[in-house]
């Protein structure tokens, strides 16, 4: 069956079975390896994109119901990996592993999208569905703040070493 | 090697060859033995010749450095670059990082496990950079008709008087000197280190944010299908008959086969260690689409052979413990003077039953191979902890020469242990061999929860005595473990020299082992991350019931070894984290709210010292929460890259959190009840607290951190909450707790 969307920008027309996990058309169809299989229930999101601009599971989400929508990948949040949570993931320098991050740069940059200036609070309850089995949370927290700090500066951007990043305080 | 090599210092002990690049520029080798080389990385004939680090210097001044280790999250791909270019005397920003495939004839010591690549390679890493800055120095003096030791290095050149000339211009010219001996080379001194000690970030961030392709489970090669594996979910039980044609006939499914490699494994059949139920068999299914060849599983009907393994349970374990800890322990593991004469005669005694459960490893990226069978040799792609162990079982069984299979590293999605064994990795290639096309096998997240190779459970009857002034004189634990014989199963034994022994007169440790027919293995601080919940809180009932402080019971205890006794650890260096991790979390003197409390714990493993504070609150209902947690580590003098550091020493003390608060596998029937994160449940972001990260500077040499810093955190927690509560847990995971109190 055809299935119209935009993905990253561009008008896209995969032909798959309608029940087929978007998730699996991205990565095995269209060859776009960014979002990533954890655990194929909703639990981990490790395939979060957008749609439509709100996080989504991709895992459960039948290719079916992106009909029409606007889905945007780790792939397609920024032309040169310039977003802001992009530049803060690396400046704090979170990953350990990496492999959850792209789903939690997708649900970080959501919330930022609704909140731009998120608490502690905020981030913890927005990004309780994305694991890090790495349990790299400090630092997700510590960059969340420092993309805030990004996106409402812009020209403070810095490409520096991580200094201080979690520094020997939490 | 290459016979124009200029090769220097032919020595038993190790040397450089280096070759001049087509295009202009040095590609530096080096082969010499590791530091702290020993047990099995020792093993191999050609241990003391074997190739491990490669420097490409190019004429645009940029150095490629290869990164010989797998990466799994450890920071080992952006570390041990650094320590080369530390002596190189190039700007970080002048470097980059590949990643070497497996190559047991150029790298050594390829491997990711026990907290080993700083100890292993930290002087060796660096007198290889300090070799290629000497050759370049030398082609410098030469040019400028001087000698070497008048020349300086500084940000990628030589200078000499007002002269200098860049690494990149000096590289052809490099490429015709005479090697140096690496093990006589200068290195410098750390105060003048400029890599070394700074933040450098992870040189795969820029990829990982972006989304590129960097994992086992991203990898395609042309012509390949996808593959799963359905195994009987009875550990160990095998395929007797299948509906192979229905599930033939389901959408997206191109084969459909049983897989029985004990049918082929002949003489040289693999390590048991990595096959403890057998070689794998199952039914393959293999397709155009994963997901839908995932789906047509649920069309199988698959009679199977269950096996032995089908009447053990987690409740029968429990039960057989019990049983075995009123009986005479089977094994003497160590008696130093009289524990039970000692503890007839003290003045106290404490006795208590502790238990922790199994525990899978779920690395966030299920268990994944891609395999490919072509030109008479098999190639594949895998994230694999230890690749040339694989090889070696992957050529016994499938009857191939391990010089015609290879191994391409992968950035692995975590491991934490499990990828030190590499069952999916024959199951993929047995698979690809089957279908005749290259296939990539990747388990669903089910699979690798269910088939695992397990933490072990383990139960500790432990007795304790105390004198009049509270002093502790006595200790037994009778250790009721799994095994058979005088063999544990893998990860279910216990060092004879674990703490307290040595700090305690009268000390004895006793096993009884149940047979066990589920695989277990090891996990992230593997013995350590069980032994220390069990050790450290029973230490915490001694020092209750001898009416001291905890913390100052344990500074006590430290004090406590008699002259000329050999103990597993420096109880000096252990007294100065315990000490600076008491003063951080101003243990004993902050004002604390009514429910909330501190823990304390320390353990030593992996050459590092670890004490921690946790600080929790329970509500009189039983609601927990976990508000912070102190770390201090001594891994000696030197962190190569702080920043790692810091994230690697709060990772694995969120893990040890996770692990406390809620994980456990159970079994049924020979079966893994649980299944996916909903039952098996992992840490996440609200339930983290912040974790502060101390260090003490000893002057020993560097040692590593994927590890040590976790083992503390499960006591130190149980000790808050008995602080808070009142009730001592003595079985893991806490949600199994009622936690109310009044």
């Amino acid at each position: 069956m055809a299935i119209a969307f935009t993905l990253n920008g561009k008008s896209t027309t995969v032909d798959a079975p309608p029940e087929m996990p978007l998730l699996w058309v991205l990565r095995d169809e269209l060859d776009l390896k960014g979002t990533k299989f954890g655990c194929g229930r909703s639990f981990c999101g490790a395939c979060t994109v957008h749609v439509n601009g709100e996080p989504e599971r991709s895992c459960r989400m039948p290719v079916s119901r992106a009909e029409g929508k606007e889905i945007t990948t780790i792939e397609g949040l920024s032309e040169d990996g310039a977003h802001p949570v992009q530049l803060a993931w690396q400046e704090i320098d979170v990953p350990q592993c990496g492999y959850c991050q792209a789903g939690q740069i997708m649900s970080a940059s959501a919330l930022l999208a609704s909140n731009p200036a998120p608490t502690d609070g905020d981030i913890d309850e927005a990004m309780s569905g994305n694991i890090c089995r790495c349990a790299t949370y400090t630092r997700i927290r510590t960059a969340i703040h420092r993309a805030a700090d990004i996106a409402q500066a812009p020209s403070a951007t810095s490409h520096e070493t991580a200094t201080g990043a979690g520094g020997s305080e939490a | 090697m290459n016979a124009v090599d200029k090769t220097g210092n032919l020595s038993r002990r190790g040397f450089l060859h280096v070759t001049a690049l087509a295009g202009g520029g040095m590609l530096l080798g080096a082969r010499f033995p590791l530091d702290g080389a020993r047990g099995a990385f020792a093993a191999t004939a050609d241990a003391e010749t074997a190739l491990n680090a490669f420097i490409r210097l190019t004429p645009d001044g940029i150095a490629t450095i290869m990164a010989q280790n797998p990466e799994i999250g450890q920071g080992v791909k952006t570390m041990l670059p650094m320590l080369i270019a530390e002596e190189l005397d190039i700007p970080w920003s002048q470097v980059r990082v590949e990643q070497a495939d497996f190559d047991a004839t150029k790298y050594r010591g390829q491997m990711a496990g026990g907290s080993m690549a700083t100890p292993m390679h930290y002087t060796s890493m660096r007198r290889v950079g300090a070799a290629a800055r000497a050759m370049l120095v030398e082609a410098a003096a030469k040019e400028w008709k001087t000698k070497p030791e008048k020349c300086t290095t500084e940000a990628g050149a030589v200078h000499f008087k007002n002269k200098s000339l860049s690494y990149g211009e000096l590289a052809s010219a490099a490429a015709k000197v005479e090697p140096p001996n690496p093990r006589t080379v200068p290195l410098k001194d750390a105060k003048d280190f400029r890599i070394i000690g700074q933040e450098i970030p992870g040189v795969d961030n820029p990829q990982i944010v972006t989304g590129k392709p960097l994992f086992g489970i991203d990898v395609t090669v042309p012509g390949m299908k996808y593959a799963v594996f359905e195994k009987c979910r009875v550990h160990g039980g095998k395929v007797k008959s299948a509906n192979l044609d229905a599930v033939k006939a389901s959408p997206g499914v191109t084969d459909a086969f049983v897989v029985d490699s004990t049918a082929e494994a002949g003489s040289a059949a693999p390590a048991p260690s990595m096959f403890q139920v057998g070689l794998p068999n199952g039914i393959a299914i293999v397709g155009d689409s994963w997901w839908l060849i995932n789906e047509a599983r649920s069309k199988l009907e698959v009679t199977w052979d269950e096996g032995p393994t089908a009447s053990q349970s987690s409740e029968e374990f429990d039960r057989q413990a019990e049983e075995l800890s009123k009986q005479a322990p089977e094994q003497d593991l160590r008696n130093d003077g009289d524990a039970a004469g000692a503890l007839a005669s003290a003045a106290k005694t404490v006795e208590a039953a502790y238990q922790y459960p199994f525990l899978a490893h779920a690395p966030l990226e299920p268990q994944n191979t891609t395999a490919h069978f072509h030109d008479g040799g098999l190639e594949m792609w895998a994230p694999i902890q230890t690749p040339q162990f694989a090889r070696g079982d992957l050529a016994k069984a499938l009857g191939i020469p391990e010089d015609r299979i290879t191994i391409h590293l992968t950035r692995m999605g975590g491991g934490f242990g499990r990828r030190l064994y590499w069952d999916y990795m024959l199951e993929a290639a047995l698979i690809a061999r089957q279908a005749g096309v290259p296939v990539k096998l990747v388990w669903n997240r089910e699979d690798d929860t269910r088939f695992d190779y397990f933490r072990p459970g383990g139960y500790h009857y432990l007795q304790g005595g105390l004198d009049e002034a509270g002093k502790l004189t006595a200790w037994r634990d009778h250790f009721v473990s799994f095994g058979e014989g005088r063999r544990f199963a893998p990860s279910a034994e216990m060092m004879p020299n674990e703490f307290p022994q040595g700090f305690v007169p009268n000390f004895a440790l006793q096993a009884s082992k149940m047979p066990l027919g589920i695989p277990t293995g090891a996990l992230r601080a593997p013995t350590s991350n069980a032994i220390s919940f069990v050790v450290q809180s029973f230490i915490d009932e001694l020092a209750v019931e001898a009416g001291k402080d905890p913390l100052q019971f344990r500074l006590d205890l430290l004090d406590s070894v008699p002259a000329g006794t050999r103990t597993a650890f420096d109880p000096q260096r252990m007294k100065a984290v315990l000490e600076l991790v008491r003063d951080k979390s101003e243990w004993g003197k902050a004002d604390l709210p009514e429910g909330t409390a501190q823990g304390v714990a320390f353990h030593f493993s992996h050459r590092g010292y670890f004490a921690e504070v946790v600080q929790a609150t329970v509500s009189k209902e039983g609601e927990l929460g976990v508000d912070r947690i102190w770390v201090a580590g001594d891994v000696g003098r030197q962190l190569v890259n702080p920043s790692n550091a810091v994230n690697q020493v709060q990772g694995a003390a969120l893990d040890g959190l996770g692990q406390a608060l809620d994980q456990e596998i159970t079994f049924e029937g020979g079966r893994t009840k649980e299944s996916n994160f909903h039952n098996f449940k992992l840490l996440r972001i609200d339930q983290a607290p912040p974790v502060e990260v101390h260090w003490v500077m000893s002057d020993n040499q560097p040692t590593g951190l994927g590890e040590p810093a976790l083992p503390p955190v499960p006591p130190a927690l149980c000790n808050a909450i008995f602080a808070v509560t009142g009730k001592r847990i003595r079985s893991l995971p806490i949600s199994k707790h009622d936690l109310s109190w009044a």
